[in-house]
């Protein structure tokens, strides 16, 4: 195979000329931390302030790896006018929405969000924030853009508080598409002290997303605390296979039938091999879990999506359609993270001859059943 | 093939780089301590402008803990994910043989020879005594 660019003249890219897009991983950020402070008490603005925002892990002066570019971003993604990439609404229309003829966005605010905190209070505090700075900021004034519901998830009654209040409010309301949790939690998101942010979800009729990373205090994978950035980025995906088999095997999905679950940024070729290990012991061990009572994989292939960024790149493309056939064309959502620096690009990133309804499931048609918005 | 003059020698000082159209091409060009390099500008992974992209050095290590760090700024990083590739050749670090950009030769005339000879120079006017870039294609 030579994949050598062939040149082309640069056409243009039209929305017209280019297909239409859900891109269900966008991360929208303020320009400074200061532009939070009108959606936060006066209390909070002087405790932001005084102590800075604080994480549940250690390494706490940032990240706990270096990024594979600046602020994690696409070195292209900075505003001309400055700022952080992601902070400037006319700038992503302009570099993104626009020529990427995205119709459906969905936000997924994390830097910061107040998810993660390790002062309980704030956490609640700058979640709800950080919801009316979405319908403020970005989709009041940009239609194709979906907030999500960002929420204190290690204190299930505030986070569902926190839900109804947002889905109760007929102002606030049409702006969310779904609740947002991250990866990293104190425990497994199958555990009991969560089920009420699924109870609240289904209350409002949104998804749950799970974006990958977080604050969860332990160590980020299985084996301890690892030395680079691309054993972070390789772990999202072992990560994201403790949340889910903790979800199926805790019952979630037995006792919330309608709950619809959307793993976000963690890969997905690796789910088939998690279902058949898991089917094959549920079978031997029924009786550990009689709370259970279809096959694990039943559950997800009932309840659960995946974002596709960033996409496995197998060398051989038809690997890449047997993994995708394995989960199902409708289970994919397609996104692009941007402004990220591992953005996946939707005229590139599926380097396969598809029915023209698969790509359009992939590319649209699954994201606008799973957030509602035919 | 037509010579194409894309830029005044002086407009392009040593570090800096520019972005130009040749022939409807996005080429990037850069002077890297005084000699330049021209780049098609689309990154063959997913096609990120490299015109946007970061110099490096190349970094090797034999075995874990025992690096080198030479070819300073001559190896250029895809401003999305990352990829490599040799500023001379545009070829890809990581894949060499198959994944690379096509690189442009980019020469420095004066404008005495340009005034005679056949060129193609659509936005930059040519004088005698002023050098300019020129790229073939
Ligand atoms: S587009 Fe250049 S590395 Fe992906």
């Amino acid at each position: 195979m030579n994949v050598e660019l062939r040149e082309r003249p640069q056409a243009a890219a039209t929305p017209l000329s280019r297909l239409a897009i859900a891109d269900c991983d966008i991360h929208p950020t303020r320009r400074l931390l200061a532009d939070i402070h009108p959606y936060l008490s006066k209390r909070w603005q002087e405790h932001l302030q005084t102590f800075g925002l604080r994480y549940r892990q250690p390494y706490q002066n940032g990240p706990a790896y270096p990024k594979g570019q600046p602020q994690a971003c696409r070195r292209d993604a900075v505003p001309p006018g400055g700022g952080k990439p992601g902070c400037d609404l006319d700038f992503m229309r302009a570099q993104h929405l626009d020529p990427n003829n995205v119709q459906l966005g969905i936000l997924n605010p994390l830097s910061p969000s107040g998810q993660g905190f390790q002062n309980t209070d704030f956490s609640i505090a700058f979640c709800r924030a950080i919801n009316d700075w979405q319908v403020a900021e970005w989709t009041s004034r940009e239609k194709r853009l979906r907030a999500s519901i960002v929420v204190p998830y290690e204190d299930g009654a505030a986070s569902a508080a926190e839900i109804d209040r947002c889905a109760g409010d007929p102002q606030l309301a049409p702006h969310f598409a779904q609740v947002l949790l991250l990866s990293r939690t104190a425990e497994p998101l199958g555990n009991r002290r969560y089920w009420p942010i699924y109870e609240a979800a289904l209350r409002a009729g949104l998804p749950v997303g799970v974006h990958a990373f977080g604050y969860g205090g332990s160590p980020i994978t299985a084996g301890g605390w690892p030395s680079y950035y691309i054993e972070e980025m390789v772990g999202h995906a072992q990560c994201s296979q403790a949340l889910l088999t903790s979800m199926v095997i805790e019952g979630v999905f037995e006792k919330f039938p309608a709950l619809r679950v959307v793993l976000i940024e963690s890969g997905f070729a690796w789910l088939p091999s998690l279902l058949w290990r898991m089917d094959k012991h549920w079978a031997r061990l029924r009786q550990e879990t009689p709370h259970l009572r279809r096959l694990p994989s039943e559950y997800v292939r009932d309840q659960v999506w995946l974002t596709t960024q960033p996409m496995e790149e197998p060398a051989d493309p038809a690997q890449l359609r047997q993994a995708i056939e394995w989960i199902g064309w409708d289970r994919l959502l397609f996104a692009t993270d941007y402004p990220h620096w591992d953005f996946d690009d939707p005229s590139r990133v599926l380097p396969l001859q598809v029915a023209e309804a698969q790509r359009r499931a992939f590319f649209l048609d699954n994201a606008r059943t799973v957030y509602g918005t035919h | 093939m037509a010579r194409h003059v894309i830029a005044r020698v002086a407009d392009l000082p040593p570090g800096s780089r520019t972005l130009v159209t040749v022939k409807g091409r996005p080429i990037a060009v850069f002077n890297v301590g005084g000699e330049f390099f021209g780049l098609f500008n689309r990154c063959p992974h997913q096609g990120g402008s490299l015109c946007e992209g970061k110099l490096v050095g190349l970094l090797q290590a034999r075995e874990p803990g025992r690096y080198t760090y030479t070819r300073r700024g001559e190896i250029l990083r895809c401003p999305w994910h990352g990829w490599e590739f040799d500023i001379r050749t545009g070829k890809s670090w990581c894949d060499p043989d198959r994944v690379r950009t096509r690189s442009y030769r980019v020469d420095v005339e004066g404008g005495q020879g340009l005034v005679e000879g056949p060129y193609v120079a659509e936005t930059v006017p040519v004088t005698v005594d002023e050098e300019y870039l020129v790229i073939e294609a």
